[in-house]
């Protein structure tokens, strides 16, 4: 008997296998050698010959070749019926390979597929990018979470706000910059414009005002010469350097090496170039960027009499800090706390009256994370934009629905192709993992193409919220959290359109499918459940998104239609600055007089007058007020200054007494003239002519005493959605310290760009130093309606893509089922069911699904409207004439699409389709 | 008798669900599975011992039978297999995959109907 475990051991000894399970094998397969030699040798086999063919079957090749697979893989044989493990990602390449094949023989289906999920990705990545700009991205400075937004905690503001930024008054940064314990470095800025002209229309740069300390806290370094340091920034320093942002460096010198100690006018100052800032750098805006960085202590030697350093009550600066190593948030607002009692104590305004110095003392600090830096833009579209992102992400949904439906389409028509394949082999796992692929394949085609789409969306929506007077600046890329964004939404439309039709596909039973011909109702009712679903689910979208649409406009109507109580077209606001002119300040009145007269003479001019507080531009100046007579004492009330005419002009009414006149000087008695709002809430009585009010002094003079002259009806003063409020007006002639600079309200039936002109060669003529700057009122207002109008534009756009796709969906459905079911029809027919009958049968499955979906959508509508409350206007959340008109609309053309599938199925020939049977 | 060779594939494809049947319901080892093979199907399929040991580890290393060593009183040990709870369920899906398949093939490669 020869011993196999010799042979056996040489022929394996090559795969190197771990001793024990060797030996286990070469006992086996020697045991197995053994008895097939004792059976040849029963039949009849000489021991040679038996021997001989042993040893050819140890020596085939196949025996260690497959041992050898076997150690390192486990690679499957093509047994029929086997229903093999599979590795989850193998063959994963082959499936990519064969979808791109099979989705280029469809050319059609696949352009559709990737257009509509590049048009609802692109969108949602659009969004996200500005919601990422916006909200979530960080300054672009080194370590941006250590700083720290010093804020102010307190209660009503008596002064007056010059700037965007509004927390601290120089008085109080003075205290500020002393500590030291929380912080390694604290520094203040705000921001103004300056005019870069010398005369004429103005032409602004984007300033930033800075403390010495700004650009070391935020460890900004140069590209170009230096930054404004703390030696530059002192009291008294009167015309320093001024540092320039990279994109202004480009765009006005041309990005040139030799810029340094040029020349740059601001507001008719020249200023030496010491620095440029590097391109990643914008400020500490977000949304906006500066042209020109200037010293704090340059201030007074540009606004010179009324220099906001010098005003203990002029809020013009925020502050910021960078913490020490180991200081929380939490721990420097509890440091900044404890400090502030000092430093309110000592820069209590002077003429602060008792209540107001209370009021003030009881002030503090705190210390928020300034990460993502202090952004205007953020505060007003942060909300609207998670609000579009979720309306886009429900348009991206219907459009997935209707991609399931088509992907189930599809995969109804490869049912064989699905049986013959698990029959031959195949795992349910691998078809699954076939069918996704294609869905994969998809999804980031769209996305890739949405990508790309984004860009050009997103600048789009960038130009759209921004305008001429106050442009945007938003750099959008696709970031990390971008992209990861983008290939989520990818992944998950993959998913949502994908995973369903492929797990219908692949559990069909095989062998039902080789016996069926496919016709009939019984083998496809649970895929019409599925695609009944679908379609339900999209007609619910549709209708909240079609019911947010309605609620959005109507919103941006009701505000474009609001009267404002003041007739708002053909108003042109026009600023002249003099205070090139040195006009003293003894002959301003008289000189303010001569301009508005000159203003009026200008042919085409219906009517002029000058403001200090342009209605509706968001400017605001209010003081503390005492009606003695009515026992009112200190009520916080709205102001505004105006000369004579300002009435005519805006077209409010005048329902009692006065309007200012050439007699209101600042050598007679104070008049005023109140609104309605006034006389109602404050003196309860219609008519307040001849009553007086006192407004506290500065500097412990006596309180000034107004009379009543005239009465108006209401206006909206800040903002359209306010409520009416109070209003004083007071002469503009009678104010004892006019400025350097007037702001006129003309009213004329020339074009805007005609007037000027006229008023730029008028100005030109007599002072070709005094600076120019104009807006269009109407145009202003509008553009403080931008976010309103986005939303409006944005969701309307939406509500009907939702639309029209959930049609689309209707009408495939419908249509399949009518194919579906041509049989029955032709059998229905043949029996004498007439062609009422078939018309109701029809619209009937489309009307129920409509209902159906109605009633869902009815809830998630209302909950929807209940989210967007605070951004509506003049209508409830919950409007039922807006379910009504939206549902109402859905309904009409739900029916329209409808009914041509089933004019089709009326149309089925009862004799062609028996001859078929 | 004459022997009708199969295909190798189809042999091979089928070679799995035998070894899974022969093992239903007593354990057994190599040889006598092959040998069964054999004798059942009147000497048409036949495993050599380089085809055959690999397709068995295949089966135990996927879990569908398990083999252990046996030593019974005068022989030597032997390494017999049975099927796993995961075998006896693929054994029936096999089968009943198996019997379609023959069925769809016998449809279309039947003769017409008058």
């Amino acid at each position: 008997m020869p011993d196999w475990s010799k042979e056996i051991h040489a022929a394996i000894a090559r795969l190197k296998m771990d001793p024990a399970r060797e030996a286990e094998l070469v006992e086996e397969l020697s045991q197995h050698l053994t008895d097939r030699y004792n059976e040849l040798r029963c039949n009849g086999e000489d021991d040679a010959g038996a021997c001989r063919l042993l040893e050819a079957e140890l020596n085939d090749s196949n025996l260690v070749a497959e041992l050898s697979r076997l150690l390192s893989t486990s690679p499957e044989t093509a047994a029929p019926g086997l229903d093999r493990r599979e590795r989850l990602f193998a063959g994963l390449g082959n499936d990519l390979r064969q979808s791109v094949r099979l989705l280029r023989l469809n050319p059609g289906f696949a352009a559709l597929a990737i257009l509509s999920l590049a048009l609802g990705i692109g969108a949602n990545t659009a969004i996200f990018e500005l919601i990422d700009a916006v909200v979530m991205r960080t300054l672009p400075v080194p370590s941006p979470q250590q700083l720290a937004d010093i804020q102010e905690i307190r209660g009503t503001r008596i002064g007056s706000t010059v700037a965007r930024q509004e927390e601290f008054s120089f008085a109080i940064w003075e205290q500020l910059r002393q500590q030291k314990k929380a912080f390694s470095g604290i520094a203040a800025w705000s921001t103004e414009r300056f005019d870069m002209g010398q005369g004429g229309e103005a032409r602004y740069a984007e300033g930033m005002w800075v403390s010495g300390s700004f650009f070391q806290v935020l460890q900004v370094q140069p590209v170009l010469g230096r930054l404004i340091a703390q030696s530059d920034d002192y009291r008294g320093c009167g015309i320093r350097g001024a540092v320039i942002s990279d994109a202004f460096w480009q765009r006005k010198f041309g990005g040139r090496g030799n810029v340094i100690g040029s020349k740059l006018s601001l507001d008719g100052h020249p200023f030496e170039i010491i620095g440029v800032t590097p391109p990643s750098f914008f400020g500490l805006e977000v949304g906006r960027s500066f042209d020109v960085a200037l010293p704090l202590c340059t201030e007074p030697a540009i606004h010179r009499e009324g220099a906001w350093t010098a005003h203990s009550t002029t809020w013009w600066l925020a502050a910021i800090g960078r913490l020490n190593q180991g200081w929380t948030f939490k721990r420097a607002s509890a440091e900044l706390a404890a400090i502030a009692p000092g430093i309110y104590s000592a820069t209590l305004p002077a003429e602060y009256d008792a209540a107001a110095r209370k009021d003030y003392l009881r002030y503090s600090l705190t210390a928020q994370p300034a990460a993502t830096g202090d952004s205007p833009l953020r505060k007003q579209y942060a909300d609207p934009l998670w609000m579009l992102l979720s309306i886009s992400g429900l348009v991206l949904l219907i459009a997935c629905a209707n991609l399931a439906n088509l992907m189930l389409a599809r995969a109804s028509a490869r049912q064989r192709e699905m049986a013959l394949r698990l029959t031959l082999g195949a795992s349910r796992l691998r078809l699954i993992r076939q069918l996704l692929a294609e869905s994969l394949l998809l999804a980031l085609s769209g996305a890739t193409i949405g990508i790309a789409l984004a860009q050009v969306l997103g600048s789009l929506l960038t130009a759209y919220i921004g305008n001429v007077t106050d442009p945007i600046f938003l750099p959008l890329y696709p970031d990390l959290r971008v992209l990861s964004f983008t290939f989520g939404v990818a992944l998950l439309t993959c998913v949502l359109f994908g995973v369903a039709p492929a797990v219908q596909a692949a559990n069909a039973d095989p062998g039902t499918v080789m016996k069926t011909a496919g016709r009939g109702l019984t083998a496809g009712r649970q895929r019409f459940l599925l695609r009944r679903g679908l379609i339900v689910s999209q007609v619910a979208l549709s209708l909240v998104l079609l019911v947010a649409a309605l609620l959005f406009v109507q919103t941006f109507r009701n505000l474009l239609a609001l009267d404002a109580g003041f007739r708002q077209e053909n108003v042109l606001v026009a600023d002249f600055d003099f205070s090139a002119l040195n006009v003293p300040a003894a002959n301003r009145l008289e000189y303010k007089r001569e301009l508005l007269q000159k203003v009026k003479n200008i042919p085409g001019v219906i009517s002029a007058s000058e403001t200090s507080i342009v209605p509706l531009s968001g400017d605001g100046w209010n003081e503390f007020i005492d009606i003695p007579s009515a026992s009112i004492s200190r009520k916080l009330v709205y102001f505004d200054a105006a000369s004579e005419g300002y009435f005519q002009t805006l077209q409010t009414p005048m329902l009692a007494g006065r309007d200012f006149s050439e007699n209101d000087t600042p050598a007679s008695p104070p008049v005023a003239i109140v609104n309605q709002q006034f006389a109602r809430s404050l003196l309860g009585q219609a008519n307040p002519i001849g009553m007086t009010f006192g407004v506290k002094q500065p500097g412990g003079k006596p309180e000034k005493l107004y009379r009543i002259v005239g009465l108006v009806g209401n206006t909206k003063y800040r903002d359209l959605r306010e409520d009416l409020t109070p209003i004083i007006f007071v002469a503009e002639y009678q104010i004892a310290d006019p400025g350097t600079d007037s702001t006129f309200l003309i009213r004329s039936n020339e074009a805007p760009s005609a007037l000027i002109a006229s008023l730029k060669d008028a100005t030109a003529k007599s002072s070709p130093a005094v600076v120019l700057n104009f807006s269009v009122l109407r145009t202003s207002i509008l553009e403080r309606l931008t976010r309103e109008r986005l939303m409006a534009t944005l969701s309307g756009f939406y509500g009907i893509l939702a639309a029209v796709l959930a049609i689309v969906g209707i009408y495939g459905i419908i249509s399949y089922m009518v194919v579906r079911r041509r049989n029955e029809i032709g059998v229905r027919i043949a029996l004498g069911a007439d062609k009422v009958n078939i018309l109701g049968m029809i619209l009937g499955e489309a009307v129920v699904l409509l209902v159906i979906g109605l009633v869902a959508g009815t809830g998630l509508a209302a909950a929807a409207g209940n989210a967007a409350r605070a951004m509506l206007f003049g209508l409830a959340p919950f409007d039922p004439l807006t379910l009504a008109l939206a549902a109402g609309g859905l309904t009409i053309i739900a029916v329209a699409a409808s009914t041509i599938p089933a004019v089709r199925a009326v149309a089925v020939d009862p004799m062609q389709v028996l001859r078929e049977e | 008798m004459r022997v009708k060779l199969f295909n190798r594939e189809l042999k091979k494809g089928s070679a799995e669900l035998l070894i899974l049947s022969l093992i239903e319901h007593r354990p057994r080892h190599g040889y006598e599975i092959s040998k069964l093979i054999e004798q059942r199907s009147e000497g048409a399929l036949k495993f050599n011992v380089a085809s055959f040991y690999p397709l068995l580890y295949r089966l135990e290393k996927r879990g569908f039978i398990s083999g252990r060593w046996v030593e019974k009183a005068g022989q030597r040990r032997r390494r017999y297999y049975q099927l796993t709870a995961q075998g006896k369920t693929v054994l029936k899906e096999q089968r009943s995959s198996w019997a379609e398949f023959v069925n769809a093939i016998d449809r279309i490669t039947g003769g017409e109907h008058a």
